[in-house]
């Protein structure tokens, strides 16, 4: 296969799934022009006249919507692991014998696991969305008929309007909706917040359908998704397990070693007056993202400061700050728990937000790179600060990109990562796969030590005073490498064989995932 | 006949399970999975047939299941799981002691925390230095199993060779005598500063720990001290509290373990703590008696900040200077708990400056404005002032710096 080295020194092969593909050439290089792609022009006196879209069952909506082998289908993960509509989905394709369809989820996950059947039969062709846990596996033996591609939740959205990707039908999972297609996410036994990943999909997919346990008269108010934009209804009884959905509870971590990554943090982000009035940040529902909010919020409670807004994955732990004034906003991703539920609904400074408004490539701006601090997480960083998050030092691909990418762009990333786990260490000489330049990641906190990309001459500066354990990279490197009984030999794996391709943010490939012997 | 040993855990992380079984013939064969297997199985490799070779085991077959053990932790498996197969071979194997771990310890070093760590539990030793409790205890006593002493042996050996403790005191809590004088035999010589002597009742206890150590400190030629905590866990070892802490010089302080001394006076453990309420008095005083220091048993319920906080504030009113802690968020509770107070400081100062400008007057009378000071008011001052010194709340040389004051005030 022919291919060539693209700006960060990985090779990408010239087509990925029969289209051609564009190398990465750097943060910022790569433009793309035109007009963004569009649906199709529909008009409404060929919608029921009572706005009633309800129809009989899945397979009806599927006829109805013109449902043809080789066909994109789309699903969104705000169920997470609790999703019970994607394998029915495709069940459904499946007995109505139509194959070769490609599925394109905002993220996958555990439950999903028998999709494999489907990707075995033929009916789904590959995988583009996030592709992790059995899935990810499955890929990574090389076992997937195409290649898969994942893309950030910034870089979905861009593939969507760039025309990179076109849904042919979207399945829009709803907590509640009404017979004419409005939907939301907070109410119902299924709640989970909100569906803001699923927007693009409902712009711009030629079919929408709109699948819900909870069906209500008109109007769903609010309206996140509008039933403007839906073509068909189903009510379908259990699509979700509310238990996996959301917890009752997150958690914040007890592991003392992530505590103390955590603590070291928000230590930093105080001591280098990141941390000041009207300042933003966005932690994930991890267990050391919440400790870092634990410990923040001490440090804003002692000082008087108070945040003008902070992005999540909300939880209780974020939804504290907001009832607590020490922020005067959350600008909500998806909703983690119940808690997060309840303040989205009843709170009007809890605030539902999508890639659109967040991540977006092709919009005339993003929030994330208005965030002052970012806190996210990596499986290998490489001492050029680059870093992975998808897959393991085997090789394997068993997780997603998430937002992980579109968050690089805050004025502080900072990578809160063990310097060890088990026996690998997470400082490495190569990453194994490329997910985020380096130039991006501004600091990378561990247990035994926080270091500060040398790009960030105003970051080495601010903590001069400061009495954290800050260190160079190779530093920490070495010290891991003499715990662990000397570098890693690098994974074993078959370099003509891809089986998933890596997007930057801008629609151009970063690197290759290929399959483990 | 075959033998067959087994050592470590099979489904915990970073640790890994051996099983050794002797043969007569056939050489050396070896099942390997690994989790790291891409990455580290080649080394693995490598150390089983380096320490086979090692023992000069020819004939045998190793299964190893591994979840991505360190090498300290693979290495102490194996020889634990060769050395039940082959009681006969005494050899250790060691490896190289870690640069950072050439320190020793003073004996009158602040003990306000010391974080208990399972000695069997090789993700928890691996990165117990870096709380920065004052003390971590590698225990061998109640948190390891009976089926896994041996092993634990060997683990803790290792740690206290290659793991930094990033010059934390480095204490064992060996297990009850005789088996805790075996337990000597693997820590002794190999960089331990503290010994925890546990459920220790007579004096004569204290004496035999200290004589096998003297005989390993002989054997092996270290020069290092080796310091001994008495544990007070029973109603006879409560009286007998004195004899205990004066029983050697190597003593460095007592302290008192209250889950077993409740259980032993027939009394609930409460919160509040009136039962056992003599015996820390008890435990206090006979430490001070012996001019050792005294710490407090441990606070055991590890989400309860604010009973941590009381508790602290209980033991330091009794005359405590530490705690033990079982998990590292209570280390800087504990530190902050046994501080001095900015007032303690200020009266303090106030009190060492009269003193030594009494001593500058060649007058016998302290007096502090129309107060006249006893000594031991000033005695209790030397004793704040010496702590807020060791916890960096004031420099060693403040009498200068405060005469510095006076000077272009």
């Amino acid at each position: 296969m022919k291919g060539q080295i693209n700006a960060a020194g990985r090779w990408i092969p010239d087509t990925i799934n029969g289209k051609p593909s564009i190398p990465y050439k750097g943060v910022g290089q790569h433009k793309p022009s035109g007009t963004k792609a569009a649906p199709p022009i529909t008009t409404c006196s060929d919608y029921p006249r009572d706005g009633n879209k309800v129809v009989s069952s899945l397979q009806e909506a599927f006829k109805k919507a013109g449902l043809r082998n080789g066909m994109t289908i789309s699903t969104h993960h705000h169920f997470r692991n609790g999703d019970k509509v994607a394998n029915r989905i495709f069940d459904t394709v499946s007995k109505m014998g139509i194959k070769n369809t490609r599925w394109f989820p905002s993220a996958g996950f555990p439950c999903q696991e028998p999709i494999i059947k489907h990707l075995e039969s033929g009916v789904i062709h590959h995988i583009e969305g996030s592709i992790n846990g059995p899935l990810g596996d499955y890929c990574s033996r090389g076992k997937m008929k195409g290649t898969g591609v994942l893309r950030s939740h910034g870089g979905r959205y861009r593939s969507i309007q760039d025309g990179d990707v076109h849904i042919d039908i979207a399945v829009i999972a709803a907590p509640t909706a009404d017979p004419f297609g409005n939907a939301n996410g907070l109410h119902g036994p299924s709640a989970c917040g909100l569906l803001g990943f699923a927007l693009g999909d409902s712009q711009y997919a030629d079919k929408v359908i709109i699948v819900t346990d909870n069906l209500i008269p008109f109007p769903c108010i609010p309206w996140q998704i509008h039933g403007n934009l839906v073509d068909f209804v189903v009510i379908m009884d259990d699509i979700g397990d509310p238990e996996k959905i959301v917890s009752g509870t997150t958690r914040i971590t007890r592991s003392p070693s992530r505590l103390l990554i955590a603590e070291y943090i928000a230590r930093f982000v105080k001591d280098t007056g990141i941390m000041k009035d009207g300042f933003s940040f966005q932690a994930g529902a991890g267990g050391t993202a919440l400790a870092f909010v634990m410990y923040l919020k001490k440090f804003m409670n002692d000082s008087g400061v108070k945040a003008r807004f902070v992005r999540g994955g909300s939880t209780e732990y974020l939804v504290g700050l907001l009832e607590e004034g020490l922020t005067d906003y959350i600008l909500d991703g998806q909703t983690f728990d119940l808690e997060g539920i309840r303040s989205m609904r009843d709170n009007p400074n809890h605030v539902d937000t999508s890639p659109f408004t967040s991540y977006n490539y092709h919009g005339k701006g993003n929030f994330a790179s208005m965030l002052d601090a970012v806190v996210l997480g990596a499986t290998e960083i490489d001492v050029q600060f680059n870093a992975n998050v998808v897959t393991h030092s085997d090789g394997r691909l068993l997780h997603g990109l998430g937002g992980w990418q579109d968050c690089l762009f805050s004025k502080n990333t900072i990578l809160a990562v063990p310097s060890f786990r088990d026996r690998l260490p997470v400082i490495l000489d190569r990453v194994t796969t490329l997910c985020g330049p380096g130039e991006l990641i501004d600091v990378v906190v561990t247990e035994r030590g926080i270091a500060i990309n040398p790009l960030r001459k105003d970051l080495l500066k601010a903590v001069k005073k400061s009495d954290l354990p800050i260190r160079p990279i190779e530093d920490i490197k070495t010290e891991v490498e003499k715990i662990c009984g000397g570098p890693p030999d690098p994974p074993k794996i078959d370099k003509r064989k891809a089986v998933a391709a890596i997007q930057w943010v801008d629609g151009t490939f970063i690197d290759m995932v290929h399959k483990v012997l | 006949m075959a033998k067959i040993s087994s050592a470590g855990r099979k489904n915990t992380s970073s640790d890994c399970w051996i099983r050794l079984e002797t043969r007569k013939t056939g050489g050396i064969t070896v099942e390997q999975q690994s989790k790291v297997q891409s990455m580290y199985g080649r080394t693995i490799s490598q150390t089983i047939s380096r320490m086979l070779e090692f023992y000069d085991i020819r004939n045998a077959h190793l299964t190893i299941t591994d979840r991505g053990a360190l090498p300290f932790v693979l290495c102490a498996r194996i020889e634990a799981a060769i050395k039940a197969c082959f009681p006969d071979k005494k050899e250790d194997y060691l490896s190289p002691i870690h640069p950072n771990n050439m320190y020793s310890v003073d004996k009158s070093r602040l003990r306000r925390s010391r974080l208990y760590v399972p000695g069997d539990q090789a993700k928890l030793i691996i990165n117990a230095g870096l709380f920065k409790a004052d003390g971590v205890i590698l225990d061998l006593e109640d948190s390891v199993a009976p089926s896994e002493k041996q092993s634990a042996r060997f683990l803790v050996r290792n740690a206290l060779r290659e793991v930094d403790f990033f010059q934390t005191e480095r204490m064992v809590r060996i297990n009850q005598l005789p088996m805790g004088l075996e337990d000597l035999d693997s820590i002794v010589p190999h960089g331990v500063h503290t010994v925890l002597i546990p459920k220790c009742e007579h004096a004569e206890t204290v004496q035999e720990v200290e004589a096998r150590i003297q005989e390993l400190q002989i054997k092996y030629k270290t020069k290092d001290p080796v310091f001994l905590l008495p544990i007070i866990e029973s109603a006879l070892g409560v009286v007998n509290a004195y004899r205990i802490a004066v029983a050697s010089t190597s003593t460095v302080a007592l302290t008192i373990g209250l889950e077993d001394f409740t259980a032993d006076i027939g009394a609930e453990r409460t919160l509040e703590g009136r039962e056992s309420l003599f015996a820390r008095c008890q435990i206090v005083t006979a430490a001070r008696a012996a001019d050792i220091q005294p710490i407090d048993s441990v606070f055991s319920d590890v989400g309860n900040e604010e009973g941590l906080k009381a508790s602290i504030a209980e033991a330091k009113a009794l005359g405590f200077e530490g705690k033990g802690c079982i998990h590292p968020s209570q280390i800087p509770i504990v530190h902050k708990g046994f501080a001095p107070s900015e007032t303690d400081i200020a009266k303090a100062k106030k009190i060492s400056l009269a003193m030594k400008k009494a001593r500058e007057e060649g007058s016998g009378v302290i007096s502090l404005g129309t107060k006249m000071i006893d000594p031991p008011v000033v005695k209790r001052a030397e004793r704040v002032l010496k702590l807020a010194i060791q916890n960096q709340q004031i420099p060693a040389n403040w009498i200068k710096e405060e005469d510095c004051d006076e000077g272009t005030n």
